[in-house]
């Protein structure tokens, strides 16, 4: 098949996402949302969202074919997340999937998350070099993966060993008084501050760290630190310098993220860095990647924003390329996996 | 032709019935994996018939109330299900009203009926039937609580479901032979006979495709993730 239409499911989490894909054009990307519903409680709520994606699911799906002036009856295969995720929500999108196949006859795959997050890129920026660099970071994810072939072949580096980097922005935004989701709060605020101010702490980066945890990560003493720093002002009745602070704490971030990212580069001969995941939207990581990258001669590839966040495109782009390769496809008795490895590209 | 499915209790399962009879029915036993097991009922179901989804003119769905992660696979695959055919919203059946519906088809006693069926947390979803000849009415319920918990006069009612067999002390009447999960074929032909007009309670008609919850998320277990 020379340019499959893929219907692309994503519910992995908090976004209902429905996407549509011809070969390696994007159609349409559809995303209803519940993170509104999430914020007061500081965090996604795993039944909130749950629900959140049945009430969505039949909308979206409507929306998506629509804004990409299909039918239904076009699509030649539906692709859905099948892990890694929250059990119950990523069971209402593969229900979904399974349903959508059986009722149009077509094939149906179930794809890892994370490799979606890369596989997204070819819309944006064409076919993927083999191998390309992963890093992935986001809310519920920090991964570096070696990608040899992103619908079939991907190896993990490296993960990390706490809090996602995405964990990190919320529990520091938190910390300093910032709302939910602290991302973009914390990205904002920290223009106006200094990112040397501070010296918090990078996280496996020394010594015998860098050893045996060469590309993991590890942000949860660095949220400790920034926390016993933020006290240490409040208890001398001192202000707290918050553009400082998350200037800080993003750079240590940014700094570890982006120093193993090319170390990984170059200890496996891979000319090309992809980051994804929705952390990418970051100003200050983009930045800080694209000046090491130049350094070091490595072509970096970042999906646009709205790519990056979870979304139905690219679990359909990755459908497509797995029907352009000739994989096979899932049965109708597909599980969803809360912890599908990374290697397990297809379910 | 009418596909029926329900993941309300400890089945998994999908009926095809043509309007007259239940043609086809498919039955999974397994409370933990729903969402494996149903899409190949349903393509095992329409082969029984010798049916395919081109075949279908209506969708109807178990909207509980049941352990919510298994029911919304339910309920959502009758929406996408319908969505993709081209037909009309699916409409919901209320699950314990099928299982009602099972005894008032084996027959039932001269007695009002409980039904009860395991709603976890050491909960049970129950409501109360009233048998008349054409069909079992619903006189209270749905809701949910602890066995213990329900009116005196429901509590020693003939019972059926699963909740009889989990809180004895607490419900005694579980009846011998007592159908304890939902059959999605009595859940169609309890459909059909709803909206012909011909059941006790065809005047509160069908529900929408949404699950009865009954119970609000739980924030604060979400919250120590
Ligand atoms: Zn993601």
């Amino acid at each position: 098949m020379n340019d499959p239409l893929v219907l692309g499911i994503e519910t992995s989490c908090d976004e209902t996402g429905v996407g549509l894909v011809r070969g390696r054009t994007l159609l349409f990307d559809a995303i209803a949302s519940s993170v509104e519903e999430h914020a007061r409680f500081g965090g996604v709520v795993p039944e909130v969202a749950s629900r959140a994606h049945l009430e969505a699911m039949v909308p979206t799906l409507e929306r998506a074919c629509r804004e990409a002036g299909v039918r239904l009856a076009d699509v030649d295969a539906v692709s859905v997340t099948a892990g890694p995720g929250l059990a119950g929500a990523l069971l209402v999108g593969v229900a979904s999937a399974k349903a959508l196949a059986l009722a149009l006859g077509v094939p149906l795959y179930g794809v890892n998350h994370l490799a979606a997050h890369v596989a997204v890129d070819v819309v944006e920026h064409g076919p993927l070099p083999e191998p390309t660099l992963g890093l992935l970071v986001s809310g519920g994810h920090s991964n570096l993966l070696l990608v040899p072939d992103v619908t079939h072949d991907i190896r993990s580096l490296g993960a990390t060993m706490d809090d996602a980097a995405g964990e990190a922005f919320d529990k520091v935004a938190r910390i300093l008084g910032l709302p939910f989701p602290g991302g973009p709060h914390i990205d904002r605020v920290a223009r106006e501050g200094d990112q040397v101010a501070i010296d918090f702490p990078r996280g496996l980066t020394s010594g015998r760290d860098l050893q045996r945890h060469r590309f993991d990560y590890s942000f949860s003493g660095l949220k400790t630190a920034v926390a016993r720093w933020v006290q240490a002002r409040e208890a001398a009745g001192e202000p707290v310098p918050v553009a400082d602070v998350a200037a800080s704490f993003q750079e240590a971030v940014v700094d570890v993220l982006t120093r193993k990212a090319l170390l990984a580069c170059r200890e496996h001969g891979v000319d090309d860095l992809l980051i994804g995941g929705g952390v990418a939207a970051n100003s200050r990581l983009r930045a800080l990647a694209q000046e090491r990258c130049d350094a070091a001669g490595v072509r970096l590839r970042v999906p646009r924003p709205g790519l990056c966040t979870d979304n139905g495109a690219m679990v359909a782009a990755l459908g497509a390329q797995m029907v352009m390769r000739g994989r096979p496809p899932s049965g109708l008795d597909l599980p969803a996996d809360s912890s599908q490895p990374v290697e397990q590209v297809r379910s | 032709m009418l596909l029926a499915i329900d993941t309300a209790t400890g089945t998994v399962g999908a009926a095809v019935h043509d309007g007259d009879r239940t043609r086809a029915e498919v039955v999974r036993q397994d409370s933990r994996r729903h969402g494996e097991l149903l899409a190949p009922a349903v393509s095992a179901v329409l082969e029984e018939a010798g049916l395919t989804v081109a075949d279908l003119t209506e969708v109807v769905c178990g909207v509980g109330p049941g352990p919510f992660t298994g029911l919304r696979v339910g309920v959502v695959t009758a929406l996408v299900l319908a969505h993709g055919r081209g037909l009309p919203a699916p409409r919901g059946v209320c699950s314990l009203d099928a299982l009602a519906h099972a005894v008032h088809l084996g027959g039932a006693p001269a007695t009002d009926v409980l039904v009860a069926t395991d709603a976890r947390r050491r909960e049970v979803y129950w409501a109360r039937y009233e048998m008349t000849p054409s069909g079992a009415r619903r006189l209270e319920g749905p809701a949910v609580g602890p066995a213990a918990s329900l009116p005196e006069q429901v509590r020693s009612l003939p019972a059926v479901g699963r909740g009889g067999l989990l809180y004895p002390d607490a419900l005694p009447g579980q009846l011998p032979d007592a159908p304890l999960d939902v059959s999605p074929g009595v859940l169609a032909d309890l459909a059909v006979r709803l909206s012909g007009g011909t059941h006790p309670d065809s005047g509160r008609g069908l529900l929408p495709p949404e699950p009865l919850y009954l119970r609000r998320p739980d924030a604060v277990e979400a919250r120590s993730r």
